[in-house]
Formats: C-alpha cells, sequence, structure tokens
C-alpha cells in the first residue's frame, strides 16, 4: 500500500463532489481536486470558511455529507488510513504534564518511527534542544507547536493534514515548516495547509483552494 | 515490542497514562480517599455495634467503592478531548477499540485496584464477618472492572457535551444497580450462611461479556462524540 503512488496513476488524495453541512447548513463544497505526490496544497480562507472542517473530513475524522474521498484510489475509512494520514490541529495533541521527549515516545509507540531518526534528533530539528526534559505545560505556545511538528517528521504518513501550522510561531517557525514541508515533499508526502493568508508557504507556487462561504 | 505495531501501542498508552496518573498523583488519591472516609463515617453514624455494624458492611464497602468510581468517570477522556489526544488516538492505525481498553484497564488499575488492596482494612473497620472477606474480595474483582468497562461507554457518549455531569450520573446509575445487587447478593449469602456461587458467575457473565462490547460500543460512542 505505501509508495503505491508511484507506481499507480491514483492520486494520493482525491476528492470528489466533496460535500458538508452541518445541521443542515452547508459548511463547504461541493469540492473537486486531487493531489499527488510531492504536491503542497493550500487552502484559503476567511474565518469561518469550513478550512478545519475541510481537514477533519479528509482525515477522517468527519464524515462527508456527500461526495467522497479517494486515498490512492480507494475510498476512505479509517481503517485505511493506517501509517498515511497524519493531521496537526488546533488542539496539539500533547499532554501538558509530559515532557517533550515522553510525549514523542508515545506518538512513536503509536504510529511507528520513520528510518534514521530519532526523537532526539527531531526536536534539535526543531530547535527545541535543552528542552527535552521540560514539561510541556511549562513551554511557549510556540515552542509546543514545534513539539507538535518533530512528531510530525517521526510518525511515518505520506499526507499531512495541517491546519494553521504558522500559528503561534516566530519568523525562525514560519521557515522551520516551510523546510519540513519542502522535505516532505522532495520524499514523495504531500502536504495540505490552512492559512489565513497571513503567513503563507513561500517557497515554490503551490496551488490553492479557495473556501467561500 | 516494535513501535507502530498493535502490542506496541498498547504499551505506550497504558505508560503514558500511568505517567499522567503518578504526575497527578496527588489528585489520582482523592477516590481512595473518598471511599475511605465514606465507609469510616457509617460507625460514627450508626453506633459501634458490631453485629449492626456487620449486617451493613459489605453493602457500605460496595456503595462506597461505587460512588468513588463515579467520581473519576467523567475524567476518563475528558483531558484527552480537551488536548487533542483523542484525535491522535482515533487516527491512530490501532483499532480504537483495543486502545481504549487500554485506557480502561489503567483506569481500573489506578482507581479501583487500590481500594481492593485496602479492603480488608475497611472490613475490620466495621466488623465484617471473616468468613464474608474472600467472597468480598472476589465480588470486587469482578464488579469493579464491570463498573469501569459500563463508566467507559457512557463517557463517550456524553463527553462531547459541557457541563455532562449530572446526565453521566443518570446514565450510569441504572445500569450500575444490577452489578451493585449481584454484589450485595453474594455476600448476604454468605453472611446468611447460603450458597452464593449464583450472584458470582452472574457478575463474572456480565463481566466477560462487557469486556468484549464495552470497548467497541465505547469506541462507536466516541466517534460519535467527536463529530
Amino acid at each position: 500500500m505505501p509508495h503505491a503512488d508511484l507506481q499507480t496513476p491514483h492520486p494520493l488524495l482525491e476528492a470528489r463532489a466533496l460535500r458538508f453541512l452541518r445541521n443542515d447548513e452547508p459548511i463547504f463544497g461541493p469540492l473537486d481536486f486531487a493531489m499527488h505526490a510531492g504536491e503542497i496544497v493550500l487552502i484559503e480562507g476567511d474565518n469561518g470558511a469550513g478550512k478545519t472542517t475541510l481537514l477533519k473530513v479528509l482525515s477522517g475524522l468527519l464524515p462527508p455529507s456527500d461526495g467522497e474521498i479517494r486515498l490512492h484510489g480507494d475510498p476512505l475509512t479509517l481503517a485505511k488510513l493506517s501509517h498515511q494520514v497524519a493531521l496537526l490541529g488546533h488542539l496539539l495533541g500533547l499532554k501538558l504534564e509530559l515532557s517533550a521527549l515522553e510525549n514523542l515516545a508515545f506518538a512513536i509507540g503509536l504510529g511507528g518511527l520513520r528510518p534514521r531518526l530519532s526523537p532526539t534528533s527531531a526536536l534539535a530539528g526543531v530547535g527545541l534542544q535543552g528542552f527535552e526534559e521540560v514539561p510541556v505545560r511549562l513551554l511557549s505556545a510556540g515552542q509546543r507547536k514545534r513539539v507538535a511538528l518533530a512528531r510530525l517528521l517521526l510518525v511515518p504518513a505520506s499526507l499531512w493534514l495541517l491546519d494553521e501550522p504558522y500559528a503561534n510561531l516566530d519568523r525562525d517557525g514560519i521557515e522551520l515548516v516551510n523546510r519540513l514541508l519542502d522535505r516532505h515533499a522532495r520524499e514523495g508526502g504531500a502536504a495540505l495547509l490552512t492559512s489565513h493568508g497571513a503567513y503563507a508557504y513561500t517557497s515554490g507556487a503551490p496551488r490553492r483552494i479557495k473556501l467561500k462561504h | 515490542m516494535r513501535p507502530g505495531s498493535t502490542s506496541g501501542a498498547c504499551a505506550a498508552l497504558i505508560k503514558r497514562d500511568l505517567l499522567l496518573v503518578w504526575r497527578r498523583r496527588g489528585d489520582a488519591l482523592n477516590p481512595v480517599l473518598f471511599a475511605i472516609m465514606v465507609a469510616s463515617l457509617f460507625p460514627f453514624a450508626l453506633g459501634p455495634e458490631p453485629e449492626q455494624l456487620a449486617r451493613i458492611a459489605s453493602g457500605v464497602i460496595l456503595v462506597a467503592l461505587l460512588l468513588s468510581g463515579l467520581l473519576t468517570l467523567d475524567a476518563l477522556f475528558r483531558s484527552d478531548l480537551e488536548d487533542g489526544s483523542l484525535e491522535q488516538l482515533v487516527l491512530a492505525p490501532q483499532p480504537l477499540s483495543l486502545l481504549l481498553s487500554c485506557k480502561i484497564l489503567v483506569h481500573w488499575l489506578t482507581t479501583a485496584l487500590p481500594l481492593i488492596v485496602v479492603t480488608p482494612l475497611l472490613a475490620q473497620l466495621l466488623h465484617l464477618p471473616e468468613n464474608v472477606l474472600p467472597v468480598l474480595l472476589v465480588t470486587l474483582l469482578l464488579s469493579t472492572p464491570l463498573l469501569s468497562l459500563i463508566g467507559a461507554m457512557c463517557v463517550a457518549l456524553t463527553v462531547g457535551m459541557r457541563r455532562s455531569g449530572m446526565l453521566l450520573a443518570l446514565l450510569v446509575l441504572p445500569l450500575y444497580v444490577p452489578v451493585l445487587i449481584f454484589a450485595a447478593g453474594a455476600c448476604n449469602a454468605v453472611q446468611a450462611g447460603l450458597p452464593h456461587t449464583a450472584p458470582l458467575l452472574w457478575l463474572g457473565a456480565g463481566l466477560s461479556l462487557s469486556l468484549v462490547l464495552a470497548p467497541l460500543a465505547s469506541a462507536a460512542a466516541l466517534k460519535i462524540s467527536l463529530s
């Protein structure tokens, strides 16, 4: 299943006539798009345009109201997601009482580890050298975000769904996210990120999907 | 255990949850102290006559344990929901029901097991006849995991709501009552010199049924709560 996208013509992720309604109120869609390996796609939209909801639907957390999502050409179900999709949302999924290393150790236990990487090297890679043993509770919002980015680095997944990855980050952090995205794309992954436009992905010319009310 | 494998994931989750309980050990002790306080207040209210206390001892211990379990139930998935860990659990490659079983196991290990350990002490305090204590312990070993499993199902249903405490109690109590009746029935039967295997077997049957079904139901309910 992994790397099937390299041989087959199926796009890594494909959405057909995707719509989501909450209490009969349309949140977004109908939406048609396809993403291939190595692509970074930016979802743009105003606050409340449904960017977060779209990512949740694409990750399988929310069932779409209409249309379908295909991952490597197969219909998306939570069971098929294994080792393919990583979601980084507004809630980072970190335990505040645990240290960065302990949080990462748990994530690795759950999702596995990419080859030739270790939690310590990943933390150094996101600029958190020396903060390995500090409880996440004592880290700043930007540093917590960096811990979550380290998790993204460590756990294998071909598709990254990033909700406002630039929020809370300083200039270095924004460059760090762009570096991570470039590397992920070079290694055959794909990423879908939301942004309200303030700090957009800068390198290359990413495809943009506009969400309107 | 390879990271990312099913057993590796369960081990990682159990380790993390135990570590979290250890970091919040002050809070974790609350339900244990609560049950001990409830049980030790009865002699003060009812008077110290051994015969009277002996008659109610097993019932008091069972109710104290049940209520203290209820105290911690709401927290079972709450913090995971609030910090986003629950989303990561749902998206993990392993079956959610299995991961939830691990969480329920940790809940039982940290809330019910310490109470079972101090039960002989409470039994002494309440003049429980010596021949009843072994049966009471077996009853507790069967009924407390059952209570944790039933409770987890109800928490999974209500965790998406704010201020769900009252609703949770309403949902859980009718389901707890049969467990309490069978558990108390076994203890009362021994005390009266009657055969007591039937209620224990009922508890065992309930436990094996819910061991299989409750994690599945909890997983389905949690997915609804998340959306």
